[in-house]
């Protein structure tokens, strides 16, 4: 059984008065096991930050999950009161945020923050939470822990508090990390530190990872799973060695294609050609197939159904490699 | 507010970047109105602490064989009562200084009581939104059409006058400037990520708003605190000019200008010393509020 099981999700915002809800995220359906990495990726606004919210039930109003199941643990989170989900977040669900400089409140000291993460789920004593918290900053590389705890966010670099709000969401162990674009806002080296960082702590704790991004090259490099989403809906999923070497759909080709290599030097960047289309107005059938050089009208008619493949799943009439489908 | 600009004072680039306390420090530093302000209110509390080893009199002690002494740059004058006597006899000068007293313990009374409700309904509006949202904005609404101080006299000719009920009720009367702020600053920290964090880190709501939100709003909440400080003493000298606050023989500002306004043509000192000292008082706390305000938040965007 996996640890997180998500089926035909959907997370809906209210559209024009009267009319029918944006699916910010439409019928997605995806699974973690525990210690694997699942890599989420998608341009922005395509749903995956939604994702991540509508797992740890956070999702802002006016929006909200309105279909689909969540099975954590074999548990579904629709089932479980207010008070019952406070408690899973944090301690069994933690999630990291995109833009460290915004992560921590910047009038109180990292310790004071640490502590308050322990104290909302343990009845420990002080000097015990303040320890726990020194421990989880030496853990995740930060020099001199027991100073830094007295120190304000202002006086650490950006990737000195990504580590931080890392060491946050480790305090107790959870069972699966949300890490929301964690290495977007930070320079490349800090954000190969991150990445090894989570890497080698993902494994130790036998932790599940669902790391959001838009970067195919941390994908690759991280996640033993990938999956595509694009306006709303998965298009294609997978073991990450396999998608990325051999993508089915169309728009995973082009965000591979897209992507600057050393034998494509000199020559211009293949780009997807338009824009993601705004959830309120959305194509008829396959939501790619106003920027897709292989539709047909047959995509015009309904949204494609998933076709499996081993442990492979895309969304496309025409898919790329035709001639290596099974069925 | 699109950019929250950091460097607006003209120091040298320094290698450390200054903490936020240091910038605040050195902003307060230049800035005049705050030291002039801050200068007034402390000299004046001091008055009010110390008011026993100060005042030359006893300042209930009448005298009728003394009664309306001038100052002492009145040909008539004494040095034995600098500020003259009033129509009891009593010492002008330790009567003002008592006054301090009155006024801002006062002032500070009521402008905390009306802290404690206008940031409770501006924080719990803010942060939960929707029909909560809807009932504190209709508080506010009613709050602001009702006339103050008619309400103000009413009720103190209702309950009747104490310290403790002027203070209750020119607090309860003065929470709308605290309500409109911390709600706005709550809706705009909510949306925050930090926030967001806490809340995926599995705070309360209860851990939000004492943690997350309350430590970042204390900046606004004392420049608010101290405009509203002007605002209640302004009020207490109103009700007891009016008969309805402070109840003689209690030296106040207000009353003493009530006592004073018979004799106003023949007597001026007696109304203008007591009113100079509420101007001193009130442009004292409106200086260090506004010196607060741009100390806090230079962009002038509070």
């Amino acid at each position: 059984m996996p640890l997180l099981d998500v089926q035909s999700l959907v997370t809906e915002f209210p559209g024009a008065p009267g009319g029918p809800g944006n699916r910010a995220v439409n019928e997605v359906s995806f699974a973690v096991e525990r210690g694997k990495v699942l890599g989420l990726v998608g341009e922005s606004g395509s749903g995956k930050s939604v994702t991540g919210f509508s797992i740890m039930g956070l999702v802002d109003r006016p929006g909200r999950v309105t279909g689909g199941r969540i099975l954590f643990d074999g548990q579904d989170l629709a089932s479980l009161s207010g008070e019952e989900m406070r408690q899973l977040r944090g301690r069994r669900i933690a999630m990291v945020f995109q833009d460290p400089m915004m992560t921590l409140n910047p009038v109180l000291t990292i310790g004071t923050q640490m502590t308050e993460a322990i104290t909302a789920h343990e009845k420990v004593s002080r000097a015990e939470s303040r320890a726990r918290a020194r421990d989880a900053l030496g853990q995740v590389g930060i020099p001199s822990p027991e100073e830094r705890l007295s120190a304000y966010p202002h006086e650490f670099s950006g990737g000195m508090r990504q580590r931080v709000a890392i060491a946050i969401a480790l305090l107790h162990n959870p069972d699966l990390i949300i890490a929301d674009e964690p290495t977007t806002a930070l320079d490349v080296t800090i954000q190969s530190q991150i990445i090894s960082e989570f890497q080698r702590l993902a494994e130790t704790h036998n932790t599940a990872v669902i790391w959001i991004t838009h970067d195919l090259a941390i994908v690759s490099r991280l996640a033993d799973d990938i999956a595509v989403m694009y306006s709303g809906r998965l298009v294609e999923t997978g073991p990450v060695s396999d998608v990325l070497t051999d993508p089915r759909h169309p728009y995973t080709a082009g965000l591979i294609g897209s992507v600057p290599s050393q034998n494509t030097r000199g020559t211009r960047l293949r780009q997807i050609p338009g824009m993601t289309p705004s959830l309120g107005r959305l194509p008829s059938g396959c939501a790619f197939r106003t920027r897709c050089d292989r539709a047909t009208e047959a995509c015009a008619t309904v949204p494609p159904p998933e076709t499996h493949e081993g442990a492979r799943g895309f969304r496309c009439i025409h898919p790329v490699h035709p001639e290596l489908l099974t069925q | 507010m699109t950019q929250t600009d950091a460097f607006t004072f003209d120091a040298p680039e320094e290698a450390e970047p200054m903490s936020p306390g240091q910038l605040m420090r050195r902003r307060a530093l230049n800035h005049t109105g705050f030291l002039i302000g801050s200068g007034i209110i402390v000299t004046l509390a001091l008055i009010a602490i110390f008011a026993p080893l100060i005042a030359p009199h006893d300042p209930f002690v009448q005298s009728l064989s003394s009664r309306m002494l001038p100052p002492v740059w009145d040909p008539a004058g004494s040095w034995d009562h600098l500020l003259g006597t009033d129509q009891n006899g009593r010492d002008y000068l330790s009567r003002l200084i008592y006054g301090t007293r009155v006024s801002i313990s006062i002032g500070l009374g009521a402008a905390t009581v009306g802290l404690l409700i206008g940031v409770t309904l501006g924080v719990v509006a803010g942060y939960f939104g929707g029909w909560v949202d809807h009932a504190v904005s209709f508080a506010l609404t009613a709050q602001l059409a009702l006339p103050g101080l008619l309400l103000a006299m009413a009720l103190v000719f209702i309950i009747g006058p104490s310290i403790w009920v002027v203070i209750g009720i020119i607090g309860v009367l003065h929470w709308t400037y605290y309500l409109v702020v911390t709600r706005a600053a709550t809706q705009r920290l909510r949306n925050l990520d930090f926030v967001a964090a806490a809340t995926a880190s599995g705070a309360t709501p209860r851990q939000v708003i004492w943690h997350e939100i309350l430590p970042n709003l204390i900046p606004q909440i004392i420049v608010i605190f101290t405009f509203e400080l002007g605002i209640a003493i302004l009020a207490e000298a109103s009700l007891s000019f009016l008969g309805v606050g402070i109840q003689p023989p209690t030296p106040s500002w207000g009353l003493m200008i009530a006592e004073g306004k018979q004799a106003m043509f023949y007597r001026p000192w007696l109304v203008v010393l007591p009113g100079l000292s509420l101007f001193t008082l009130v442009i004292g706390a409106n200086l260090m509020g506004d010196g607060l305000r741009d100390i806090t938040a230079p962009e002038g965007r509070n």
